[in-house]
């Protein structure tokens, strides 16, 4: 074996046929994880530990960035439409940006980042300490130890992140028009809410559930492949940060795709109309 | 010859990773209420042969039985209920890290038991008691020195009486005085419960110290085995000890990544 992996061709062949099979690996995870879901003796302390480590903790972060990105989008957006004698309506174009597709991808990037790598770093020296090995020995299931309760948290907490990021980015923006550009607080605000549809919070929102799903998913799988002790736990740390950010990344292209296609609109209009009647 | 019937039979056993051969067509008996130890130097597959008998590695060949079951196929839900019967001391304890000593000793029972919590603080701390670590409960892992998280590790294995222990290098890593606490603990605590002991090493003295029977693993198979005075004579267990026996294929070739499959 060791004579073939010297050859280009057969090194490619190596590469693929690894790569496969992580994706077969991530599936039976992904699926042995759903399966957990419906197991008696739900894990809800530890889901609870995992939310607050995972989601909570990673708010200051979410925040700031979201803060910041609001600020500078506002500046750049009214430079931009200044050009075209538009800028009074910067509140629109932030608004807009902000809640379809900035929120939710800066907070699911920043969550990939810290969460991402702190699940991987965990689980890979829980995994090269033999800890895994020792939770089986004990007749327990590490996926429902470990894996369930880290991906719930995940893609349970990013949808709130999202809506602080969402609010606080705004927000920034809000403060940039007025200082800078000397818009209105209110009328900032009107240009938000007149162009912003539930439909597009609803979007963009949606995302973050597959979002943290992933992110979760990826960090425990990657995480409880570590081999080749603590070099293999640093190098786990990396390649799940990579493998995260890289899926948030690619999933909101063809999320975003597959939301445009469908008529979310008549079917917030269709429940507003049922909450109304009922 | 009216000998104890078998808690583990290895028949024919193979093992590979990334084509690599580890056990090659190993055969293996351990006696049920006897202290087994296999005995082996780095890379003759002794961990690997372990871990095959609590089920954390599947056989590619031949057939494995324990406790009265052939497990060469048991699914990983089979195994759950299986390993109840089981206790594993790891190479290196493998505590769990974020619990309390506490919470790890407790980790078996409350996994497979609904005691009430008087009845398992009862439970952990005779077993802390028993391997002479009273009054640590608070503690975390971090805290312990390596002699007191193996012992820690013997107590979480034996929380639950199992009938059939399981020991990775207990003494790897121990200073001289704590390597013969360890061999006396787990000699007092065969003697308590009556159960049956594996225990792989390449600690000589201590082998010979435990041991009613002693296998002796070269290369992936059965070298020497025997009650334990029997394999003190045998000429492959002097050629272990003098260092003379061939390097086993894997590591050779320098094709082993690191230690871990010892």
């Amino acid at each position: 074996m060791s004579e073939l992996a010297a050859t280009p061709v057969a090194r490619l062949g190596d590469r693929a046929l690894g790569l496969a099979e992580a994706f077969g690996d991530f599936a039976l995870l992904s699926m042995a994880t759903l399966r957990a879901l419906a197991r008696p003796r739900f894990p809800w302390r530890t889901v609870l530990v995992e939310f607050e480590a995972l989601a909570v903790r990673s708010a200051p972060i979410v925040v700031v960035t979201a803060a910041f990105t609001g600020m500078v989008l506002a500046l750049q957006t009214a430079y931009s439409l200044t050009r075209f004698g538009a800028k009074p309506y910067v509140g629109s174009i932030v608004g807009l940006a902000i809640v379809r597709e900035l929120g939710p991808v800066l907070a699911a990037l920043m969550v990939g980042g810290r969460a991402g790598a702190g699940i991987a770093s965990e689980l890979g020296s829980m995994k090269v300490t033999e800890q895994v090995d020792a939770i089986r020995a004990m007749g327990a299931d590490p996926v429902q130890k470990l894996v369930l309760p880290r991906v719930l948290a995940t893609t349970l907490g990013l949808p709130f992140l999202t809506v602080f990021a969402i609010t606080v980015g705004i927000g920034g923006g809000m403060l940039v028009a007025e200082a800078q550009y000397g818009i209105a607080s209110s009328f900032y605000l009107q240009t938000v809410t007149s162009v912003v549809r539930v439909s597009d919070f609803a979007s963009g929102i949606a995302k973050t559930f597959v979002f943290g799903w992933g992110i979760g998913m990826v960090g425990c799988a990657v995480g409880l492949a570590t081999t080749g002790g603590t070099v293999g736990v640093g190098r786990a740390t990396t390649r799940a940060v990579v493998i995260a950010s890289i899926f948030v990344l690619v999933a909101d292209f063809f999320l975003t795709k597959l939301l445009l296609l469908l008529p979310t609109d008549a079917w917030i209009g269709a429940l507003a109309r049922w909450l109304g009647g009922a | 010859m009216g000998e104890a019937p078998l808690a583990v039979e290895f028949r024919g056993v193979r093992k590979a990773f990334g084509g690599v051969p580890v056990l090659r067509g190993l055969d293996l008996a351990v006696r049920e209420g006897e202290t087994t130890t296999i005995l082996g130097g780095s890379g003759s597959g002794k961990s690997v042969c372990l871990k095959h008998m609590i089920g954390l590695l599947r056989a590619d060949a031949g057939e494995v039985t324990v406790i009265g079951r052939e497990v060469t196929r048991l699914s990983e839900s089979g195994w759950v209920r299986l390993r109840r019967e089981f206790g594993m001391v790891f190479q290196g304890a493998a505590l769990f890290d974020s619990l309390s000593v506490f919470e790890n000793v407790a980790y078996p029972i409350r996994e497979h038991q609904s005691w009430p919590e008087e009845r398992v603080r009862e439970r952990v701390r005779s077993c802390l008691e028993g391997v002479g670590l009273a009054g640590v409960e608070s503690m975390f892992p971090a805290e312990l020195s390596g002699g007191m998280r193996k012992r820690v590790g013997v107590a979480r294995a034996i929380a639950l009486e199992p009938r059939v222990v399981l020991y990775d290098e207990p003494t790897t890593g121990l200073d001289p005085a704590n390597s013969r606490r360890i061999g006396r603990l787990i000699v007092a605590l065969q003697r308590q419960l009556a159960a049956t002991s594996v225990v792989v090493t390449h600690d000589i003295e201590l082998c010979f110290a435990i041991s009613d029977r002693v296998a002796l693993l070269r290369d992936g198979q059965l070298a020497a085995e025997g009650p334990a005075d029997v394999v003190r004579e045998h000429a492959a267990l002097r050629d272990f000890l003098e260092g003379d026996e061939p390097l086993p294929p894997a590591v050779a070739r320098g094709a082993m990544e690191g230690g871990s499959h010892g």
